[in-house]
């Protein structure tokens, strides 16, 4: 009778786990798109088998030891005054020790090898994309192609794009769940970012960190095609009327909810940098200066400009 | 004259909120003409308003934990509600700026003004009679720390009708707090009243600190005490380094708001990164602070119900003062994502993944307490067990999330919000219940039905269990945390469940209210006369249940870890003494109630732009501590005789209750049988 009831529940654990499996495409962060998002996935994997060593003991002892000293069975060992065993407690200390320092050099490896800011190798030169985040949208601005869009990015399969990120407003979050990788964009100072989608389709991207009203309606889509029809889509987008100077830069950052995909076939000259020195006038000017953003982010900024 | 504070800060048009204002000002008034006609109010001022008893100071932060963990949960359930109906094309039925404040206030309110009392309440209640004491260091203080912190929660409740809740979510981030992103009062509300609570948690921290240093009973070394006093003891460390960092962060965001200044704004050299660092470093040790005293409560109920001593105390204190360490060395885990350099993370991701060996150590030391015990399955030991399965899921996906990489992808997600909620519900939350339900007898002097308790319990298991396993998975599946609506369908399912799990904890709040009515109803045949019912293993389970004003006729000598134990193991623990001596106490005092009052005023005030009423509150407090620091009266004598009587009537009691229930003759032994 009692097994029947084992041989149930395990039944419908491992249903329940084929389900969750077998329904990765809508579990996104275990079904990447791109080197990013598979190397973040593994880890998570790997961190999670490793912390079931302690875990599974965990259950087993704390359903097991109720049960077997329990008041009413009167046959088990009782020992009020038994406290103390130097054998479990080194065991107690030896084993969590153990797994969090496999945990810290998976951390190691992982974490440097995972830098938002450290560029992904390719023979193909990245594509560079400035991001704005704006109260409700985002801006996109493609520097050397000089055109822009809002909510909504273009670019080509196995190619690396680099992101420098920035806000004209409060603090957001740039995440596109299937490449990998959040960074904050934050006022006055500039983050990096650097994906790479190693398989044609269209990705949902949203902001990831609260920011006000419209924070609900901030997402876009990334659109990653082939080298061919991302050239054709940078046509398009020069064929379009919009022109982004900064009387319509002014506009767009006006607060807005649910802001249409936008292209804009040219823009201003350095808007990034001008967006930058709206909250920080020092900005790119001297670097070693200690007032606004000096947590980090500055000198973080001069290694990426290296690159 | 008024400020910024006219008729039109009543929000009549939202049905809901009006909903909720009329009902809480309904059962305020039936309270009020309740009183009046019971003419209980010189009752309820004397007795317990004014009372600096640390026993009903315990009882009042408990009743004002429960309500607002009421309000709280009320937050929750329009949350889980909105996100279950608001996906595809529907908005839902509350507007983003409605929704956010929800959060915000969710957030803020269990944080602040339920957990905080409530642990506050359960070391207010016992951790003076597990030291042997009579009070705690000082007694007025503690009264004005229950009326700043009542204060404060005020503030917030009045928001709910007057003007609005912030809508910054609790952690009130820079820029969006700043006045051009959030030009409202509800940041203000919200500023005011954590600052207001702030001070008045920092001023229990430094009576707590005092009182566990300076007044343990003759014998009690640091090494015998009992693990609640110790997780007490440390967390009230916390509290004092960790609070000040918050009063300060809130007050130069004062001045950015109020002065213009700019400490965290987007310009003029302001730092938003400044804010959440400094918000963090009170915020990460502010979860220890929360979860440290729900060990110490686990510690005593799994060793009491295990009729044996604790496993590896000495470890279990160790473990203890490792986390205290390390809780201030994690704080970047909250902001992985700013763009600091993998070192950077790297420093603070270890250091987070450190905290698991010390909370691993404990986790194994209560499943050895319970290894060769007499387990006896009552509620507190059922919230017990329940902890140690749910929060070893927890922990792990806090150890997850400390690793750089894999919080890139799982931050601010809603995999956060199932990890936190995951340690803070069965880790925090399951132990106050825990405490509530074991020193409850010790409190009020009855115990709490077990049946209704037990299936409490259960509602509340399943019920999170529904609610945050879905979020697990959402979190996974991209879902970020705090929308207000969504368009992605395949998220919905799983927010159905998330709603139905919402739905089975609200059945277990109801089953806990109907429990506290049964046991009042019933509270003669629950009755605890000896003040000993579970057969405790620490000092407060030798005083009468309720205590006497005095707890302890005459201070106990400790020689052992749990010293009750080895008391009537020697047959002393109920031993007369020759003769008792004159007691002094602390006489009631009403200025801590008058100071929070006005608090609660200037409070208003300052958050409506009403300066003068401000500047007349704040000088009204001013005056009234100088009005009690003058006073040089503050004592009362209990006279020898009178403790005499008393303590006559208790082992009058206590043989009574031996010849009836000859189980207890073995807990009251033989000086009590000879009179």
């Amino acid at each position: 009778m009692k097994r029947k009831k084992y041989v149930v529940l395990v039944g419908l654990a491992s249903l329940g786990a084929v389900t969750f499996l077998g329904g990765c495409s809508t579990i996104l962060l275990f079904d990447p798109k791109g080197p990013i998002g598979e190397a973040e996935r593994f880890v998570i994997i790997a961190a999670i088998v490793l912390m079931l060593i302690v875990v599974i003991p965990v259950f087993i002892m704390a359903f097991w030891f109720p049960r077997k000293y329990s008041a009413s069975n009167t046959e088990s060992i009782y020992m009020p005054k038994w406290s103390q065993s130097t054998k479990i407690e080194f065991f107690m200390w030896a084993v969590p020790i153990a797994i969090v320092t496999v945990l810290a050099i998976l951390a190691w490896t992982s974490t440097h090898s995972l830098d938002p800011y450290k560029p992904i190798y390719s023979a193909d030169k990245p594509i560079n994309i400035e991001a704005v985040s704006l109260d409700w949208k985002w801006l996109f601005i493609y520097p050397d192609q000089n055109i822009a869009t809002v909510n909504q990015i273009t670019f080509p399969v196995n190619v690396p794009v680099s992101f420098k990120l920035t806000s004209d407003t409060v603090m957001t979050s740039f995440f596109i769940p299937q490449l990998g990788s959040q960074i904050y964009a934050m006022a006055g100072m500039q983050t990096r970012l650097h994906l790479l989608a190693d398989k044609p389709g269209i990705y949902a991207g949203h902001n990831q960190q609260f920011s006000g009203r419209g924070y609900a309606d901030m997402h876009f889509k990334a659109n990653v095609v082939s080298r061919e029809e991302f050239e054709s889509w940078v046509q398009k987008i020069r064929q379009s009327p919009e022109k982004l100077d900064l009387d319509r830069y002014e506009k767009l950052a006006n607060p807005s909810v649910g802001h249409l995909v936008t292209y804009f076939s040219s823009v201003k000259p350095d808007l990034f940098e001008y967006i930058l020195r709206k909250s920080d006038p020092t900005w790119g000017k001297n670097h070693d200066h200690m007032s606004s953003g000096s947590i980090s982010t500055h000198p973080r900024t001069d290694i990426a400009e290296a690159n | 004259m008024f400020g910024k504070l006219s008729l039109s800060a009543i929000p009549y048009d939202q049905s809901i909120t009006i909903g909720a204002v009329g009902g809480a000002v309904l059962l305020g008034l039936v309270i009020l003409g309740l009183l009046t006609y019971y003419r209980k109010w010189t009752y309820l001022y004397k007795e317990w308003l004014t009372s600096l008893d640390h026993k009903k100071i315990g009882i009042m932060y408990i009743i004002l934990a429960l309500v607002m963990l009421l309000r709280g949960f009320s937050d929750a359930i329009l949350m889980r509600a909105q996100q279950a109906v608001a996906a595809g094309g529907s908005f839902g039925y509350l507007h983003p700026e409605h929704f956010n404040q929800i959060f915000s206030a969710h957030g803020s309110i269990m944080i602040i003004f339920a957990a905080m009392p409530f642990l506050v309440g359960l070391m207010n209640i016992v951790v003076p009679q597990q030291i042997g004491a009579r009070d705690v260091a000082f007694p007025f203080m503690n009264s004005l720390s229950l009326w700043l912190t009542t204060a404060g929660a005020l503030l917030v409740m009045v928001s709910l009708g007057v003007g609005e809740f912030s809508q910054a979510g609790w952690s009130g981030y820079s820029p969006l707090t700043q006045i051009e992103y959030s030009p409202g009062t509800g940041v203000d509300y919200w500023i005011w009243s954590f600052q207001i609570a702030g001070i008045g948690s920092t001023l229990t921290g430094i009576n707590f600190l005092v009182t566990i240093i300076k007044m343990r009973a003759p014998g009690m070394k640091a090494m015998r005490m009992p693990l609640f006093v110790w997780t007490t003891f440390l967390t009230m460390v916390l509290v004092v380094w960790a609070f000040p960092v918050l009063t300060a962060a809130l007050a130069m965001l004062t001045l950015d708001r109020y002065l213009g200044m700019h400490f965290f704004s987007n310009t003029f050299g302001g730092n938003m990164m400044m804010y959440a660092n400094l918000f963090w470093t009170w915020g990460h040790p502010e979860v220890y602070i929360l979860i440290l005293p729900a060990f110490g409560i686990f510690s005593e109920v799994v060793a009491t119900f295990s009729k044996k001593r604790l496993f590896s105390y000495t470890s279990m204190v160790w473990a203890t003062a490792v986390i205290t360490v390390l809780s201030f060395s994690v704080w970047m885990h909250h902001f992985f994502t700013m763009g600091a350099s993998p070192n950077v993370n790297l420093f603070f991701g270890i250091a987070t993944m450190l905290i698991a060996v010390p909370t691993g150590v404990k986790t194994f030391n209560w499943l050895f307490t319970m290894y060769r015990g007499r387990i006896s399955f009552t509620t507190p030991m059922y919230w017990t067990l329940g902890f140690i399965v749910s929060f070893a899921i927890g922990g792990s996906a806090g150890v997850l999330l400390s690793i750089p990489p894999a919080d890139y992808v799982l931050h601010n997600s809603l995999f956060l919000i199932a990890h936190f909620h995951n340690v803070i519900i069965p880790g925090a939350l399951f132990g106050f219940f825990a405490g509530y339900s074991y020193w409850f007898p010790k409190a009020v002097g009855f115990r709490l039905k077990e049946n209704w308790g037990k299936r409490a319990f259960w509602c509340w298991l399943i019920g999170f269990y529904l609610a945050f396993i879905p979020l697990y998975v959402l979190g996974f599946m991209g879902m970020p945390r705090r929308l207000a609506h969504y368009a992605n369908l395949t998220w919905h399912p799983y927010l159905l469940v998330a709603a139905l799990g919402v739905a089975v904890i609200l059945l277990g709040i109801v089953f806990q209210g109907i429990q506290l009515l049964v046991s009042i109803k019933e509270r003669r045949t629950l009755g605890d006369p000896t003040g000993d019912p579970w057969d405790g293993r620490t000092l407060e389970w030798m005083t009468s249940s309720p205590p006497a004003v005095y707890n302890f006729p005459k201070i106990p000598v400790v020689n052992e870890i749990d010293a009750f134990v080895d008391m009537k193991e020697k047959g002393v623990a109920y031993q007369r003494p020759d003769q008792y001596n004159d007691i002094e106490m602390p006489k009631n005092a009403p200025h801590g109630l008058i100071i929070g009052a006005l608090a609660f005023v200037f409070g208003f005030a300052i958050v409506w732009y009403i300066w003068w009423l401000a500047i007349l509150a704040a000088l009204g407090m001013l005056f009234t501590v100088i009005a009690r620091s003058v006073d040089d009266d503050i004592h009362y004598v209990i006279p020898a005789a009178e403790v005499e009587r008393i303590e006559n009537e208790r082992y009058r009691q206590l043989a009574t209750v031996a010849k009836r229930h000859p189980a207890y003759e073995q807990t009251t032994p033989e000086p009590v049988l000879e009179m």
